[in-house]
């Protein structure tokens, strides 16, 4: 019987991926262990290996296909021992290839073309990924600014666990871009001490789940510092790393840290969505004498938006940004959430419902007057968050509105966020515990009266 | 003293080809016995974790999935040395200890997919998956959270007077967590039948120990709280579990802890999306074929005159009962949506 080899999944956010390369030819024998072919992923080029042994009968995909989803057969293979006949019209049986290595590095060059050439006072766009945008902003820095250091797990050779930190080692050097042994307590608190002493640490967490080994040093050590000396010893550090959730990790290394954080007095809580805002606001951080709390989501990495070439341009801290302005509903959202906010947006539309989105950007210190001056104007609010609902942003949003805008209310605000529970594995629970758009819509339509 | 040191050699050479030809000769059935039964626990772990690897690129496992393809010898020779009262408790790379530990292959497959037969009901996945009946304590996604959670299975078996030990394994990247030295510390101060196993696959993801960990062993990790260490060859599973009877014996007897470094290897990347450039193709061929534990113990039974044709049984065996795990991973059904909020807080 031949059997059909299938697109494998490689990573757990690849839905399809560009055949790059097919490494055996039709007829070839092919034993289990070896390459067939190579794969690119949104993070790398990984080879592909047989599971069985036979012939390759077939390639149904030739290489350089784009686009190729998940699970689509790619090729046919003979398996040892049967015969070459018009058997093959049966069907056969279906296999993926098993995953090996990685061969080359795909976007380094790709991302070098995206990004800017160096020069000044230019009002050029470019598109790029949230990846290229946070790494353009740190490189940017270090260029500007010798004190400025990455240090992280995975940060250098190889470059980043999520690939953040792309090309920073070769143009920078191991003295300043420093792999770390797993000691997320240690180096959180090393990056402390070399801020303290006039050094700008950027530390990278590989996902904020593990910077809970850290918390002590960010909020004993970095935050409350400058209080406690009477203002003599600043802390002018930026701890960054993939917040939220992610697909299928379950409850360990998916889940919203970010009002752990925006609880915290001596802070500042950064929650970027647009590559735009990831880029200047990840540079207002590294340039801001105060320790930075920068929360990124591993979804949207791959996500591409338009960035302002300028290495001059930032994002002030601070300040929230209306992204879709209208008049019925104020949505207020942050990272990952401003996404499906607009999408809820252009669904309530098409009802007649006229909704302002508003992102956040910055946690702390929250920008209280744009949204007061948004709810002024639209009566109604719908906060979301992919987050625990109980003492989380979306209550921080309730209690000011009963304080500074009780009296501009149509409506209740509704808080839309995670399920009350941990982040569970199965995919069907998964989908239920995190919000989605009909959840927004839906919420948006009540506060309307129209649900 | 040249030619003096020739014969000693010559002499100890010969010797060593009549030690060959009793162990070809007199292997005893109790020890062939022992290596069928290592022999079957490492296949089916492998085969087990092929096939991960396949439903996973087949979309039918997501997130992450981290396989144990190579370092089989470690946790199948450490469980021969204990009985079932004594403890486990891991990393995220845990579906060998699981298997090893005695779990039911169709329950940890079925948790891969997320189904409601798996261990956890589909609610952990991969990386958190336990046991109560079999002692397995899970199953941890947070490098070294697992060490001081060993060490208090530990301290629970010393605090009941039982005769057993915990197995706390941890990695060679997470030993230089500071928590381990905060449970080495304790574990020695009290005494409690701990024992640490680090599995030193030779890298903590794209890390190779030597540049995350400074000083010589790790095995020597201990030695500051007066633990002893040895380094074993954890691609050798009579080795394996010879060290592992020595630390239960040193544990169970009031000792206090031990610490085992094994010297091992993960063939498969570290999880399914590592693209694995930090090593060479040769370094990875090399090992698998030079140093792989199922033919080292494949190569011992054909000396004792077992015929292949016993091994292929085992493995056909082995086959039907992965089959039947890959076929009731994918009909047990998804959770009920309900379960979301079950489990959160024991209901009283
Ligand atoms: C506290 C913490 N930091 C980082 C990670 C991400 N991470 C997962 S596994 C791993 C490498 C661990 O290596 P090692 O201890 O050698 O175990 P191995 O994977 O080789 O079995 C890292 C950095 C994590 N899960 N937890
Ligand atoms: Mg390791």
């Amino acid at each position: 019987m031949p059997v059909e080899i299938l697109m494998p999944a490689l990573s757990p956010t690849m839905t399809e991926g560009k055949l790059f390369k097919w490494l055996k030819e039709e007829g070839e024998s092919i034993e289990p262990g070896d390459a067939v072919a190579e794969i690119e992923t949104d993070k790398a080029t990984m080879e592909v290996e047989a599971v069985d042994s036979g012939i390759l009968q077939k390639i149904l995909v030739a290489e350089d296909t784009e686009g190729v989803p998940v699970n689509t057969p790619i090729a046919v293979l003979l398996l040892d021992g049967e015969d070459n006949g018009t058997s093959s019209e049966n069907q056969g049986d279906k296999a993926p290839l098993v995953v090996d290595r990685q061969t080359s590095d795909l976007s380094i060059s790709q991302s070098d073309e995206s990004s800017p050439p160096q020069g000044q006072g230019r009002v050029d766009v470019y598109t790029q990924t949230v990846r290229e945008a946070l790494r353009d902003a740190m490189a940017e820095e270090m260029r500007a600014d010798n004190s400025v250091f990455v240090m992280g797990e995975e940060v250098a050779e190889y470059e980043g666990a999520y690939k953040v930190t792309q090309g920073l080692l070769k143009e920078f050097g191991d003295k300043r871009v420093i792999d770390t042994p797993i000691t997320e307590h240690g180096f959180a608190g090393l990056g402390v001490g070399a801020a303290f002493g006039n050094l700008k640490p950027v530390i990278e967490f590989m996902t904020f789940n593990f910077a809970m080994q850290a918390m002590d040093q960010i909020i004993n050590s970095a935050a409350k510092t400058l209080y406690m000396s009477g203002g003599q010893m600043g802390c002018p550090i930026v701890f960054r790393g993939p917040n939220g959730a992610a697909s299928r990790v379950a409850a360990q290394h998916s889940q919203n840290l970010t009002s752990w954080f925006a609880h915290c007095p001596g802070l500042k809580v950064i929650a970027p969505w647009s590559a735009a805002d990831a880029k200047g606001l990840l540079k207002a951080a590294i340039r801001d004498p105060n320790p930075v709390v920068f929360l990124e989501n591993e979804v949207l990495y791959g996500q591409s938006f338009e960035v302002p070439g300028d290495p001059e341009i930032i994002v002030p801290i601070g300040k929230a940004n209306i992204v879709s302005s209208g008049t019925d509903v104020t949505i207020v959202a942050f990272s990952i959430m401003v996404g499906k906010a607009l999408e809820a947006a252009s669904q309530l539309a098409d009802d007649g419902i006229d909704a302002e989105v508003i992102d956040l950007r910055t946690i702390r210190p929250l920008d209280e007057e744009t949204i007061i001056k948004s709810v002024a104007k639209t009566n109604r609010i719908v906060v979301v968050e992919e987050g625990w609902p109980t003492c989380g942003i979306g209550s921080e949003m309730a209690a000011l509105m009963m304080e500074k805008s009780f009296d501009c209310l149509d409506a209740p605000l509704i808080r839309v966020c995670g399920e009350d529970v941990p982040m569970p594995y199965a995919a069907n629970l998964e989908m239920l515990a995190l919000p989605q758009v009909a959840d927004i819509v839906k919420a948006a339509k009540t506060v309307c009266y129209q649900g | 003293m040249a030619r003096s040191s020739k014969s000693a050699t010559k002499q100890r050479s010969s010797k060593s080809k009549q030690v060959k030809s009793a162990v070809r000769n007199n292997i005893n059935d109790k020890l062939k016995d022992e290596l069928l039964s290592y022999y079957r626990d490492m296949v089916l772990i492998r085969r087990f974790e092929e096939k991960a690897g396949q439903l996973y690129g087949m979309g039918l496992i997501g997130g992450f999935c981290h396989l144990y393809i190579g370092q089989e010898a470690v946790v199948v020779g450490m469980q021969a040395a204990i009985d079932s009262k004594s403890s486990v408790v891991t990393s995220y790379r845990d579906h060998g200890h699981m298997l090893a530990c005695g779990m039911d292959p169709s329950g940890v497959m079925a948790e891969l997919t997320g189904r409601v037969g798996g261990y956890s009901k589909g609610k952990g996945g991969s990386m958190h998956m336990f046991s109560r009946e079999k002692n397995f304590f899970g199953g941890h996604g947070i490098v070294a959270a697992q060490v001081p959670i060993g060490t208090g299975l530990a301290f629970g078996h010393k605090y009941r007077d039982e005769e057993a030990v915990c197995l706390t394994y941890l990695g060679d990247g997470a030993i230089n967590q500071g928590q381990v030295y905060e449970s080495f510390n304790m574990a020695a101060l009290w005494q409690l039948p701990c024992i640490y196993i680090i599995e030193n696959n030779q890298y903590g993801m794209g890390t190779a120990v030597s540049r995350a960990a400074a000083g010589r062993e790790l095995a020597d990790r201990g030695a500051a709280y007066g633990i002893p260490g040895d380094k074993v060859d954890g691609m050798d599973v009579l080795e394996v579990k010879k060290a592992g009877e020595r630390a239960v014996e040193h544990a169970i007897s009031g000792k206090g802890p031990y610490i085992l470094e094994m010297t091992t290897y993960r063939y498969r990347g570290h999880s399914m999306s590592d693209p694995a450039k930090y090593r060479t193709k040769d370094e990875v061929n090399k090992m698998r074929q030079e140093r792989d534990p199922i033919d080292n113990v494949k190569e011992k039974l054909l000396l004792t005159g077992l015929e292949e044709k016993s091994l292929k049984d085992i493995d056909a065996s082995i086959r039907q009962i992965v089959s039947e795990a890959v076929e009731f991973a994918q009909t047990s059904p998804e959770p009920d949506p309900q379960e979301l909020y079950t489990d959160v807080l024991v209901n009283n």
